[in-house]
């Protein structure tokens, strides 16, 4: 009789080829070559043959040193994220607290998340020109309410001014994302070991000492999977800027993706600088996630220590819960 | 402690309130703007720029015809959508299961370099490779094509990572062996028994790739440049164009449609996708 792991070890192999292929085709041979196109002088509709430039460099120095526009967009990239990651992840968290608190018994839990969800579902181009039409000069809704309050007697013209535009696309994100970030901080919750929030009951913890001392130190690892996600979500937010404003006004809602695109397909065909960029972007990427999962190494470590703990002690009190692994 | 506990109570029903007012603007505010669109949809563009309503109009069929008019095709555009979205959905969740099984079942060297390698790969953004995957399709003929838009869905980190996870959480090594034991091939062991075994995580991941697949934009919009060829994502773009200027009930009739299939899709199975975005979590 055959044995496992005898024979069979060629089939992880086997198994795993497609995925392996298919990534050196469409992803690894493409970053290679893009990477490769930044050096060069690939530029115009009609292919030639690609040719490295004398200082292999200038196309990323030129980008960094002499395009304000390019500069724009990194600035604008990262202040849109922050402004709508911080009150995204307030709210979530908030929402999770209540949701998850086992006194409180909020009634049409399920209603709630299925809506509050729902933003998520719908094609981003789709918000973005819904609300750029929302928004409109000189006629719009939201023109119409401002009158019908009494705010205001003449149409303001909201999106020729640069703070309320990004303020508008900043919330569009947000209002996109809170309810996803919400959903999966909600389920991390309900990975936590229920015996410990029997405990803190026992002890005697209100709503609030529970959730600062319990809920928010096990959410940490997934607290950090949000981070790690909407951060390289946000460093290619393209869709809702793209379609809102396509950039404008005087290019406050410009992001990095869009300036990539710009460059290339939007009738310049400047391959070389949209590809030097795309590495910067990259790079950008890539130290930020190597830093965030240098910091989620250090809390697994922590947390495995945390559950052989818990290990021990739901064996000593004999009461043998799940603990939920990786 | 009579008192103390109606003073908890008294408190609890304050919370409870200020909870359920929250919650009830945030649903308020995630309703109105599609409420808006879909009753804007059915209003004429003089009704719409006399001012906001909340009621649906009887112009439904002419801002329809006038959006017809002007190229916009939405049964193409669903067509198209569809076929990627479905096609990428089906190539995403196979080969992602299959690999995940290779790296749970079989001891084979690579695995664990493998398995960190999935998860660097799950940090590089799409648009990093934009430029030479562009460059790598015109060369190949692929540009207007399906494919280039399909066949990169074997490869989707995330979602492997996902039945990594879930695969060992519940799989048992003991019914492979059963298999073998009655002369079950290898591929014939995975078709068989241990795809139907995963099937929650399945429709899961698929219904998130599909959703994934029909939104994008960046992608379709730099490869596809034939009008027949165009998503539901790039008719959208089109919307702000300048041919559709004046014509505000058409607008909001070509996003309403855009966003339609959508909300049906979402609210037959919202109970599901809620329930399967809670079972990604925990096996984050």
């Amino acid at each position: 009789m055959r044995r496992k792991g005898v024979n069979y070890s060629r089939f992880g192999y086997i198994f795993t080829f497609p995925f392996v292929l298919a990534f050196l085709i469409f992803s690894l041979y493409p970053i290679l070559y893009t990477a490769f196109i930044g050096f060069t002088d690939l530029q115009g509709l009609i292919p030639k043959p690609l040719h490295i430039l004398d200082n292999p460099f200038q196309n990323f120095k030129d980008l960094l040193f002499d395009n304000p526009s390019f500069r724009k967009s990194l600035i604008n990239t990262g202040l849109l994220w922050i402004v709508n990651f911080v009150p995204q992840i307030v709210l979530a968290l908030l929402l999770t607290a209540w949701f998850t608190n086992q006194r409180l018994k909020i009634k049409g839990q399920g209603i709630f998340k299925v809506l509050l969800y729902m933003p998520n579902i719908i094609t981003a181009g789709t918000i973005a020109v819904l609300f750029s039409t929302l928004f409109a000069y000189p006629m719009s809704p939201v023109n119409s309410f401002f009158e019908m309050m009494g705010w205001s007697d003449a149409p303001i013209n909201f999106l020729q001014d640069k703070t309320i535009a990004r303020g508008i696309v900043a919330f569009i994100q947000f209002w996109m994302w809170y309810g996803n970030t919400m959903i999966i901080l909600i389920a991390g919750v309900m990975g936590i070991n229920p015996a410990l929030f029997e405990s803190a009951a026992i002890d005697g913890a209100n709503g609030i000492q529970t959730f600062f001392r319990i809920t928010l130190p096990s959410l940490r690892t997934i607290l950090l999977f949000t981070l790690i996600t909407s951060m390289v979500g946000g460093l290619t937010m393209f869709d809702i800027p793209q379609l809102f404003l396509a950039g404008g006004p005087d290019d406050s809602t410009l992001t990095t993706s869009m300036f990539i695109y710009g460059q290339a397909f939007k009738g310049s065909y400047l391959y070389n600088r949209a590809a030097a960029a795309s590495m910067i972007m990259f790079v950008i990427s890539a130290v930020l996630s190597a830093f965030v999962f240098y910091l989620m190494r250090d809390r697994d470590a922590a947390k495995l220590k945390k559950i052989e703990k818990m290990h021990r002690k739901s064996a000593k009190s004999n009461q043998g819960g799940v603990t939920h692994g990786q | 402690m009579d008192n103390n506990q109606k003073g908890g109570t008294v408190t609890r029903k304050i919370n409870k309130t200020i909870v359920y007012i929250v919650c009830i603007c945030l649903a308020v505010l995630s309703i109105l703007p599609f409420w808006i669109m879909f009753v804007n949809a059915t209003r004429s563009t003089t009704e719409i720029q006399s001012g906001l309503s909340l009621i649906p109009s009887t112009h439904m069929m002419s801002n329809l015809r006038v959006l017809l008019e002007k190229s916009f095709d939405p049964i193409q555009g669903f067509m198209n959508s569809f076929i990627i979205s479905a096609s990428a959905t089906l190539l995403t969740v196979y080969f992602s299961s299959l690999a995940a099984y290779g790296l749970v079942t079989y001891s084979w060297k690579l695995r664990g370099a493998f398995f960190t390698f999935i998860l660097c790969v799950m940090m590089i953004p799409a648009q990093a490779s934009a430029i030479g995957f562009y460059q790598f399709m015109y060369k190949i003929h692929w540009t207007n094509s399906f494919l280039p838009l399909i066949l990169p869905a074997i490869a989707a980190p995330a979602v492997v990572f996902f039945m990594r996870q879930y695969l060992l959480a519940t799989l048992s090594i003991e019914i492979v062996e059963a298999a073998r034991v009655d002369g079950s091939g290898e591929f014939k062991t995975f078709n068989r028994i241990i795809l139907p075994l995963m099937v929650p995580a399945v429709a899961t991941q698929a219904i998130f790739a599909f959703v994934g697949n029909w939104n994008n934009l960046f992608m379709p919009m730099i490869l596809l440049t034939q009008k027949e060829k165009y998503t539901m994502p790039i008719m959208v773009s089109l919307l702000r164009g300048d041919i559709y200027k004046t014509e505000f009930g058409s607008i909001y009739m070509g996003l309403a449609l855009t966003a339609l299939p959508l909300f049906v899709v979402y609210f037959l199975l919202s109970r599901y996708i809620i329930a399967g975005v809670a079972l990604g979590g925990v096996k984050e």
